[in-house]
């Protein structure tokens, strides 16, 4: 058995990408899976910040030579396993044939040994966030309410659609403020790819399919666990947040 | 040059001011009295030193090391915010030829008339600075794609619009050509990059004549005003079936 691979990417920056990963991350590990979150947002990584570690040894040492993979490999608050990018990669944020074939590699060595890799991607529709993606099984798109957040996150759904041929992308919607909101927005997001993305696929008789995974309601406690650098499943697993993600996990798993 | 004085009581022993202090006296800063304060005296001194290291001494704008700096802070910013930002090359048009025709004093006055051109074009938050020889670099915070071409121009005009008297009933007419390129949005992007995108705009501008702007195509929009359109419409309130 070979991990499943999902991407998690979101168009828009700072829409809580990672902050969803790494819950998700935890969420997924409760129900028993060994999980790795793989930080391949190469020019700006920040899920070391978010989960609070401070790593000595990054994909960049492992991309160098200077570490093995397995040194590498973090555990992480939340029993699951971080690969963690570091600042260090700066010079990785242009897709060169040399990143194409480090990631492949290095990803190809750790689908063996977990059953979910969650690959925490860069904001944008850089070449080096599509391609990280299409080394994905699956694809999770975070958005928020927000008006911009909607037009990249569509832009992305887009793109992938005409570049990779995906037919399914999975949705979620952070930082919702009505009880309906996350499933408005799946429709409508669906609405646009009806009328304008399908109809221009190579196969319009198969159409895309927007899979809505949940919507996570703001709430005070996510800014207070990205604060003191927790784990929100772990700091507040009651609240209506920790509850949505698990909802997520659950529909993942489905 | 006579040395200024030194506070008599150095600590430690060992700080030798002698050299600091001429250049800071050649570039005309005053410092404070030492009986207020050994060290309020002493931070002037390094405040003088930092300005010192960070200006061009012919044009007084920023020089190459400060502009690398700016470049580094703004290229984190745009890596986090996404917001948009362009830099500007821009090299004086023949300027060899105002050097072999008329000196390098001339060449001296044309080089300050332009960097007192391209200082007034700016706002605050910008950074206008001597890249090296005839070339100079801007950086544009915040500056929308639309406005870039506008902003050049601006800048083309305001140069062109200068004559610079090099002699007594000698005056040199100057332009400039510009190349830009904006930070590639949400990518953390590398200063040399972001340079190199914007010089060979700068190379196109010469090519096709000097005297003009030429900017880097922004990327074209993957979503239409239809599709943005259908996207923000009626059924806000309806829910939807999967």
């Amino acid at each position: 058995m070979s991990a499943s691979i999902i991407a998690v990417t979101s168009g828009k920056g700072g829409v809580g990408k990672t902050f969803v990963s790494a819950n998700l991350a935890c969420a997924l590990a409760q129900r028993g899976e060994r999980v790795l979150v793989l930080d391949a947002d190469l020019g700006l990584a920040n899920l070391d910040v978010v989960l609070n570690l401070f790593p000595k040894i990054t994909l960049h040492d492992v991309f160098t030579g200077k570490s093995d993979l397995e040194q590498a490999i973090l555990p992480a608050p939340g029993n699951f396993s971080v690969l963690l990018a570091g600042s260090g990669l700066v010079e990785y944020s242009r897709l060169t044939p040399e990143v194409r074939d480090k990631l492949l590699e290095v990803i190809q060595a750790v689908t063996p040994r977990f059953d979910r890799i969650i690959l925490d991607t860069g904001a944008g529709i850089s070449d080096v966030v599509l391609y990280t993606i299409s080394l994905a099984d699956e694809v999770l798109i975070v958005a928020t309410p927000e008006p911009t957040s909607l037009t990249d996150a569509y832009a992305t759904i887009k793109v992938l659609a005409t570049q990779q041929r995906r037919r399914r992308m999975r949705l979620v919607v952070n930082q919702t403020n009505l009880p309906n909101e996350a499933r408005v927005i799946r429709g409508q997001l669906q609405q646009v790819v009806d009328r304008y993305v399908t109809p221009a696929m190579a196969d319009p008789g198969q159409p895309l399919k927007l899979e809505l995974l949940g919507g996570v309601p703001s709430d005070p406690a996510v800014r207070e666990a990205v604060q003191k650098r927790q784990l929100l499943l772990e700091m507040l697993p009651g609240c209506a947040a920790s509850k949505a993600i698990g909802g997520v996990a659950d529909k993942l798993r489905a | 040059m006579s040395t200024p004085p030194v506070p008599t009581d150095r600590s430690p022993e060992t700080l030798r001011l002698d050299a600091a202090l001429q250049l800071l006296q050649q570039s005309g800063l005053a410092l404070p009295d030492v009986a207020d304060g050994r060290t309020a005296w002493l931070q002037a001194v390094v405040d003088g030193l930092c300005n010192l290291s960070s200006r061009d001494p012919l044009t007084g704008l920023a020089n190459r090391r400060q502009f690398e700096l700016a470049l580094a802070r703004e290229i984190d910013r745009v890596a986090r915010a996404g917001e948009p930002a362009l830099v500007l090359m821009i090299d004086i048009d023949h300027f060899k030829q105002v050097n072999d025709t008329h000196g390098h004093a001339a060449g001296d006055l044309v080089l300050k008339e332009v960097a007192r051109a391209l200082h007034d074009c700016i706002r605050p938050m910008d950074t206008v600075a001597r890249f090296g020889g005839e070339e100079f670099a801007m950086i544009l915070p915040n500056c929308p794609p639309a406005f870039g071409l506008t902003v050049a121009e601006r800048i083309r005009l305001k140069v062109q619009g200068r004559s610079v008297g090099v002699a007594p009933g000698v005056d040199v007419a100057v332009t400039v050509s510009l190349g830009g390129a904006f930070a590639p949005q949400w990518v953390r992007s590398s200063a040399p990059l972001w340079i190199e995108r914007a010089d060979q705009q700068l190379y196109r501008a010469k090519a096709e004549g000097r005297n003009r702007a030429c900017l880097e195509q922004p990327p074209v929009s993957f979503v239409s005003a239809e599709e943005k359109g259908l996207l923000f419409s009626v059924s806000q309130f309806q829910d939807d079936s999967e």
